[in-house]
């Protein structure tokens, strides 16, 4: 049942197979046995049993909300949700309970859904890992799948077992975990780089970043104001199109959406594409690339071409420029964002007492990790009145070219572009964490975030694994607003690869002795 | 080191007079920044209410206290506001105006930044035209214009209260994210009194348009002023931004001690920083301000949760947009009251009285339409009932510090008091003592007081030419002057035939009584 796609669930709580309370209750058990991963950060049992209760009052009555009525969700952390912790897994936010829900939380909760609770991230989704938080690294679901385990070389003992758990992906990485181990239906990230797609791709999930300006952004905790949306992750494309029809729409608390009405869509079974005109780019052949995901991504190609579509190589040639523009722009945005946390509202306050500056100082100082903190330098650095022209402005300019890219390739008739999401499959997290978080976000992001630079929707769809028996993601990135087609495509793509499904029997044998390990770990 | 100086003499003096008599010549350079409060039930972008003396942090919302998460949304009403002061100051209105975030740490900046408008303002480009008198004679008064650079919006900070016996900082945020209007003005203005007709005249322009409340004594209008000093045909000087002037009064001071501080240093060989001072209200004196931290960088960058300002023009205004979401900038301006200097025209050649007059008529909020209805219910010529309106009400007014509308005495009463003059019931004398009665404000109509008062004229022409009879043979020296020629001493007798009547003649006749006896 907890590996049945949203409609197929929703389908059994209507026809009584299963009962909210049910549902939730096998979710949070779950939730319990994969503590390891360390996918969540708060798990609100007590509220979402209260929430599964009423939800299952409704489908007594005969009057469920809609199709996610009852189905149990997880939400990153750095959305904010009344009355439960929201922490951006930072020590500044440690404890801060926020007195109002995001417009996307309140949206799903009237909508009948169950909060579960909120996933582990990167500190304020500052990184591509899902390792910098201050609640230690999210393990990745598959680490722990038969299909990982026959293929890797294990040194037989546990420790090396220990050694061999590869990362998420983040920085929405406790949500891509969430929904790959099947402890909740759907989840919520956030993409401002490409943090839903990356996670996404390294679990082998769905992940959607939506049109800049379709989603509200209220109470999504920023990163880059100009370029976060909220990310939707879920089992299979279908999922992804109910959770945006039910969230995507104007919100008059976030000036950036758009004002035209949303109309939720059901997504067509495309039996023909021979209308499409897929784009290649080739600036995304980048090095570094994987020759395994180059071949993937050709083989992709192929199939389109094979089905009838019209598969032409384009160019996007200031991509190059965009990971340099990107970084600029973004540390601007943190410099100005973080200002606020100054510890006098809210959040953590250090006991220096020497004056009002002093204490700002060490607030900040204790309550940011070294990654929140150098990006606030740098960007500072650019927004000083000497350096503002030669960075920031002209960062925007490219900024501006990379999106002119894009319209440019669309107008010129391409309909879809297929790039790969990652330049590999997920690292190994002893491996992951000897490059800094800088490197490793430059790296990571380079395929992913010209999207945000560009406001454009992209999702990724799980596609093979790969030689180590790891999830290996594509992305689509489509036309602005133009989610139904994307999807729609990205739909029967998912059809033709057959994506194969995580096994994770052994994972109860399994917990005990990770579980005790990582205990020791991540609060040594 | 302006602390130590003498207060009186460099602060009393108008900077003119004084600087025209040094030997060098100095030219004086005055700019004014002004902060106006936008009259706005809610806050710029958010939907607290703004409201003056709430209990403190009574007025945040998540927005005000920068909670994360939390957006801008801008507030129409104060979009509006900022567009008639613009066109009521002349400006080009621009179609696309955008938001800035200012960086700087302080603790009534919740968010660490202001919102306000720096690349490109709402408003540039206007004009203010003011008047003052020429060494304090009303009948001497001189139209100047003042540029104004630009008008922006952006969101006031909230208020920090230093406790310094318990070495604390208690922080009320009810005021933080009201909307403000920047008003800059180019530096057009060379002392102090210009400065503060020029703030004047803003000040009833928006209170006419009802954009700002604009009391300075509660803070919604804040008027910061750089001054600087320098020799014909060089550079301007040096400048410093004074700060902290609560009153239109207080302005002229400080800008005036301001200059002649200035030009003391300078005269006595030394410079003048770039500075922030303050203006002390009670040594009268400017005095350097503690910089928050030196030289501030602020960081400037686009506000990216706010799409550019788009505003629309009869032209330019979409069809098929909804008009709640759409600002036409033509239909603000036909629907602009008459400002200041129009009415003033109107009073002038509508009621035949001095231009002077309709400053004064201006200058208190309510004294013109006081003098209107007067004038509307009395056949008395608003020539004669400006003097009553200016002369004796005002200043009665000004004497108990009422206003207009706390008068005990209303229009409609003072006309009926005016016309029983008009109809030569009674003597201006004893109209004046019907309106020190009708000040008690007990009630009483003009003519009851009249009548318990025997106040009316002596209609009896038999018992006045009597009356008139006795002051003639009590005054002999007075008769003889008169016969020889000093037609002045008439006056006296007639004053002296007032006193005997108690004011209750009429003194035209008296004359004429007084006259006709003499002759025979």
């Amino acid at each position: 049942m907890l590996r049945a796609s949203l409609r197929q669930v929703s389908a059994a709580l209507k026809e009584g197979r299963v009962t909210p309370t049910e549902l939730c209750q096998r979710c949070l058990a779950l939730i319990k046995s994969t503590k390891f991963l360390n996918a969540y950060i708060t798990v609100a049992e007590e509220t979402a049993l209260k929430q599964a209760e009423e939800s299952e009052e409704r489908y007594k009555r005969g009057q469920p909300l809609g199709i996610l009525d009852g189905i149990p969700i997880a939400v990153k952390d750095n959305f904010n949700t009344a009355g439960i912790e929201t922490t951006c897994a930072s020590n500044m936010l440690k404890g801060y309970i926020s007195p109002y829900n995001a417009t996307v939380v309140q949206k799903l909760l009237d909508q009948g859904a169950v909060l579960l609770g909120k996933t582990n991230l990167d500190e304020f989704a500052m990184g591509s890992g899902s390792t910098d938080g201050v609640f230690g690294p999210v393990r990745n679901p598959w680490s722990y799948s038969k299909q990982y385990k026959e293929k890797s070389v294990p040194k037989s003992h546990s420790e090396d077992e220990e050694s061999n758990w590869v990362i998420t992906g983040g920085s929405s990485g406790g949500s891509a975990a969430a929904v790959s181990s099947f402890t909740c239906f759907a989840a919520l990230g956030s993409d401002t780089g490409g943090s839903t797609r990356n996670p996404a791709a390294h679990c082998g999930v769905v992940g959607l970043k939506p049109t800049y300006g379709l989603i509200s952004r209220h109470g999504l905790i920023p990163l880059v104001n100009s370029m976060d949306v909220p990310g939707i992750l879920t089992r299979c494309v279908d999922d992804a199109a109910v959770l945006l029809g039910s969230l995507a729409g104007h919100d008059p608390k976030d000036s950036t959406t758009i004002q035209d009405d949303f109309k939720p869509f059901e997504l067509p079974n495309l039996t023909d594409v021979s209308k499409l005109s897929i784009g290649i780019p080739k600036e995304y052949h980048v090095p570094g690339l994987s020759s395994e995901i180059l071949a993937l991504w050709s083989k992709a190609a192929e199939l389109f071409k094979n089905a009838g579509a019209k598969v032409v190589e384009v160019s996007l040639p200031h991509t190059r420029y965009s990971i340099v523009c990107y970084h600029v722009l973004c540390t601007a945005e943190v410099a100005s964002n973080m200002a606020r946390f100054d510890g006098l509202e809210y959040g953590h306050r250090s006991d220096m007492k020497d004056s009002t500056e002093s204490m700002y100082a060490a607030t900040r100082r204790e309550g940011f990790n070294d990654v929140v903190r150098g990006r606030i330098l740098s960007g500072n650095y650019f927004l000083l009145k000497q350096n503002y022209e030669k960075y920031f402005v002209k960062a925007q300019k490219v900024r501006r070219l990379i999106a002119n890219d894009f319209v440019k390739v669309f107008r010129s008739g391409v309909d879809i572009l297929l790039t790969p999401t990652t330049l590999s499959d997920a690292a190994p997290y002893t491996q992951f964490i000897q490059e800094d978080n800088r490197t490793r976000s430059a790296q990571d992001d380079i395929l992913t975030q010209a999207a945000n630079m560009a406001g454009l929707p992209a999702i990724n769809v799980p596609t093979a694994l790969s030689e180590r028996g790891l999830p290996v993601g594509l992305q689509f990135i489509g036309r602005s607003f133009q989610e139904k087609q994307l999807l729609t495509v990205a739909k029967w793509f998912e059809k033709q690869v057959q994506f194969p499904v995580i096994q994770l029997e052994e994972v109860k044998r399994h917990d005990s002795g990770v579980f005790q390990h990582q205990k020791s770990a991540s609060f040594s | 080191d302006g602390a130590g100086r003498g207060a009186g003499g460099a602060s009393s003096a108008p900077g003119q007079s004084r600087l025209g008599a040094a030997l060098a010549p100095w030219i004086p350079v005055v700019g004014l920044e002004i902060h106006a409060q936008i009259s706005s039930n809610s806050k710029l972008f958010s939907g607290s209410q703004v409201q003056f003396a709430a209990p403190p942090n009574s007025l945040v919302s998540f927005f005000d206290a920068s909670l994360p998460g939390t957006l801008p949304v801008l507030n129409r009403r104060c979009v509006e506001a900022a567009v008639m002061t613009g066109l009521a100051l002349n400006c080009s209105i621009n179609k696309k105006s955008l938001f800035d975030r200012k960086h700087y740490f302080y603790a009534d900046l919740p968010a660490g930044y202001q919102i306000t408008q720096q690349r490109v303002p709402i408003a540039v480009n206007g004009s203010l035209s003011y008047s003052l008198c020429i060494d304090n004679k009303m009948s001497q008064m001189v139209t100047k214009t003042v540029r104004i650079k630009q008008i922006q919006l952006e969101q006031d900070s909230g208020k920090s209260l230093h406790d310094d016996t318990r070495s604390q900082t208690l922080v009320d945020l009810n005021r933080a994210g009201v909307g403000l209007m920047e008003v800059v003005m180019e530096p057009d203005m060379c002392c102090g009194e210009e400065a503060a007709a020029a703030v004047r005249e803003l000040q009833l322009i928006l209170q006419t348009l009802g954009s700002s409340q604009a009391v300075m004594a509660e803070g919604q209008l804040r008027v910061d002023a750089n001054v600087s000093v320098h020799h014909p045909g060089e550079p301007y000087g040096v400048r410093t931004e004074v700060k902290n002037i609560n009153s239109i009064r207080f302005l002229a001071k400080a800008v005036d001690y301001e200059i002649q501080r200035q030009i003391e240093e300078l005269e006595n060989g030394g410079t003048i920083l770039n500075e922030t001072r303050a203006f002390d209200s009670k040594l009268g004196c400017t005095v350097p301000m503690r910089d928050k931290e030196g030289k501030q960088d602020y960081r400037f960058m686009p506000e990216p949760n706010l799409p550019p300002l788009i505003l629309y023009d009869a032209k330019s205004l979409p069809a098929n947009m909804n008009h709640q979401q759409v600002i036409n900038i033509d239909w603000i301006h036909e629907r602009l009251p008459d400002l200041p200097s129009v009415k003033r025209e109107k009073l002038v050649e509508q009621y035949g009285i001095l231009p002077e007059h309709s400053f004064t008529l201006l200058n208190e909020d309510g004294l013109a339409e006081f003098f209107e209805s007067v004038v509307k219910q009395t056949q008395m010529k608003p020539k004669k009932v400006i003097g009553w309106i200016l002369n004796d009400l005002l200043s009665y007014l000004k004497q108990h510090s009422l206003t207009v509308k706390e008068s005990p005495v209303s229009s409609s009463l003072l006309a009926d008091l005016l016309n029983l003059l008009e109809k030569k019931e009674i003597s201006s004398t004893a109209a004046k003592r019907v309106l020190a009665e009708l000040w008690k404000g007990e009630g009483k109509t003009p003519l009851e007081i009249v009548k318990e008062q025997k106040l009316e004229l002596l209609q009896d022409q038999k018992e006045l030419e009597q009356i008139c009879q006795a002051v003639i043979d009590g005054q002999e020296n007075e008769v003889m002057a008169i016969k020889t020629g000093n037609r002045k001493v008439l006056n006296k007798l007639i004053g002296l035939v007032q006193r005997k009547t108690q004011g209750r003649s009429n003194p035209v006749l008296v004359k004429q009584l007084l006259e006709k006896k003499l002759s025979e």
